[in-house]
This record gives C-alpha cells, sequence and structure tokens, in this order.
C-alpha cells in the first residue's frame, strides 16, 4: 500500500512516517506542499494520503478539491491545527473521508489511519 | 487586548505538550509586557492572526529550552544546527495558535505560515497590536514564554469559549 504524506513540516512528516511503519507501511511518498502532491500524484496514485491544511504555495483544502475532481476515491485524511466546526464540514464537502485535528498522540494517529484504511476497504 | 483571550493559549499551551512531547506545562502568571520584563530569546517561533481577530503570538525559548522541546516533539536528539531545528519549533507554534483560535468562538481567525527567528539574545519587536502579554511557563524541558497579542475586529460581545473563567491578567 503506497501512502502520500502532504505537510510542509517535516516533522510531522516524519511522525507519521514512524507511525505508518509501526502498521507496517513502508511504502511513503512525501510532499510538502499541494502543488508538489498533485505532481507525485500524476506519476504514482497512493492508495491514501494524509494532507494539511496551512501549506505555502497550494493548501491542503484546494489539494483536495483537484484530487476530487479526478473522480478518485482514494481516500484522504486531513491532518491540521483547523479544529473548527465550520473547517471540518468544509473538508468533508470538499471530499475528506477522515479528519485528524494537530496536536495528535502517536495513537490517536494511528486509529485514524486504520479506521480510515478499513472503512475504504483496505487492509489496517 | 482583550485579557478574555488569554485563556484559550493557556490551555492550547498545555495541551499541545502533553500530546506531542509527554509533557505537563506549569504556567505562571500572565503579565503586560514591558521592556524591562522580557530577556533576550534564543529562538522565537511567530505564527500571526488575521481575520476578525489580528495579531500575534510568540514562543519565546532559550537554545536549551528550544533543543530538548524540539528533540521532545520529534522524537529525536535536535540541536540548535539540525536541520529540523526551526522546523519542530514552528509546528509547536502551529498547533497552539491552531488550538488556541479554534476556542475563539464566533470569531473567523486564519493563521499565518510559522516564521522562526533563530538568535542568540534577540528580541522580536512587534508594536502594531499592544498591549502584549507575557504568559510565563515551565515544563520538564526547561522555561519559557508565550507572548500574546490580539485585537478584535469583530465588533460584538463574542467572548471567548475560556473567558467564563477569566483569565488572570
Amino acid at each position: 500500500m503506497k501512502i502520500l504524506l502532504v505537510d510542509d513540516s517535516r516533522t510531522i512528516r516524519n511522525i507519521q512516517k514512524n507511525v505508518l511503519k509501526q502498521l507496517g507501511h513502508t511504502d511513503i511518498l512525501e510532499a510538502e506542499d499541494g502543488v508538489k502532491a498533485l505532481e507525485i500524484w500524476g506519476q504514482q496514485t497512493p492508495d491514501l494520503a494524509l494532507v494539511d491544511w496551512n501549506m505555502p504555495n497550494m493548501d491542503g483544502i484546494t489539494f483536495v478539491r483537484k484530487i476530487r475532481e479526478q473522480n478518485t476515491t482514494v481516500p484522504l485524511i486531513m491532518c491540521t491545527t483547523e479544529a473548527e466546526k465550520t473547517r471540518v464540514i468544509e473538508a468533508i464537502k470538499a471530499g475528506v473521508n477522515n479528519y485528524i485535528v494537530k496536536p495528535f498522540t502517536v495513537e490517536s494517529l494511528g486509529e485514524k489511519i486504520s479506521e480510515t484504511m478499513a472503512k475504504a476497504g483496505a487492509p489496517a | 487586548m482583550d485579557v478574555r483571550y488569554v485563556n484559550p493559549f493557556i490551555k492550547s499551551i498545555c495541551n499541545t505538550l502533553e500530546m506531542m512531547c509527554s509533557q505537563k506545562t506549569t504556567v505562571g502568571r500572565p503579565a503586560l509586557k514591558t521592556p524591562e520584563c522580557m530577556s533576550g530569546s534564543d529562538v522565537s517561533s511567530i505564527i500571526g492572526f488575521s481575520g476578525d481577530a489580528a495579531g500575534s503570538v510568540v514562543l519565546h525559548f532559550s537554545f536549551d529550552t528550544a533543543s530538548k522541546l524540539a528533540s521532545s516533539f520529534a522524537g529525536i536528539d535536535i540541536t540548535p544546527d539540525h536541520a529540523d531545528f526551526a522546523d519542530a519549533l514552528g509546528e509547536l507554534a502551529n498547533m497552539v495558535a491552531g488550538g488556541a483560535k479554534a476556542q475563539f468562538e464566533g470569531l473567523d481567525v486564519s493563521i499565518s505560515l510559522p516564521n522562526v527567528v533563530v538568535g542568540k539574545n534577540h528580541n522580536v519587536s512587534a508594536s502594531k497590536t499592544s498591549p502584549r502579554i507575557i504568559i510565563p511557563c515551565s515544563c520538564e524541558s526547561g522555561n519559557f514564554e508565550v507572548e500574546v497579542g490580539m485585537e478584535i475586529k469583530k465588533p460584538t460581545g463574542v467572548a471567548a469559549a475560556g473567558a467564563a473563567s477569566g483569565a488572570n491578567a
């Protein structure tokens, strides 16, 4: 299973990678903004993506909308400091499958990833 | 600055360090920032606010505290010359700002991308929003200060969710 991490913070991507490795996932792609993530998506479609909201060049919500315009059902998880209900609703309307608010515990991140994969019919 | 908006920052600092660093934070009495009350910082992580509230939050650290907190946050040893030093401390400030703004009930506020200033004994000047509040904090990694300056733009009696209990400032 190929997983794409989209976050402008390398520290956060490393934390996410460590959680994914604990879950047995090692095929991981990384992008520091929505533009780079779209480039990667055009070359190798992931099976799951974790997407930050606030990033330079292209933010996460724009990236999600562009991906959903392609009619893909690949599960997308928004992982962001944006915790307001209005933001969560906006993200769901844009097409995210799940939502994680930063700060998070390693356990809660792992649970959200497993839950999202299970709902999408992928092995957790 | 409306001191009722200090409590959301205190709650967010404690929550962020608890969840990301497994550290309890002790918060001292907030005070108005004066030129005399602050020593120079070695690292300052800055997040701006815009929208219904304008201003910024700045996390001030010594090199020692910043290194220990960044290491605890990232789960690896991070010294000031590490490539991810500023990134980790910027993300920490991002979480503190995001957690606080989520408690600003009724206000539509956006936060900026983080900026991190690194340099021995520097000062951060932010004269656009005053007064500014200094929140002294202490955790396992050391002492640090959180500076908040915020002007509410929305002309309503909106109170922050954490305002009911009152701030100490």
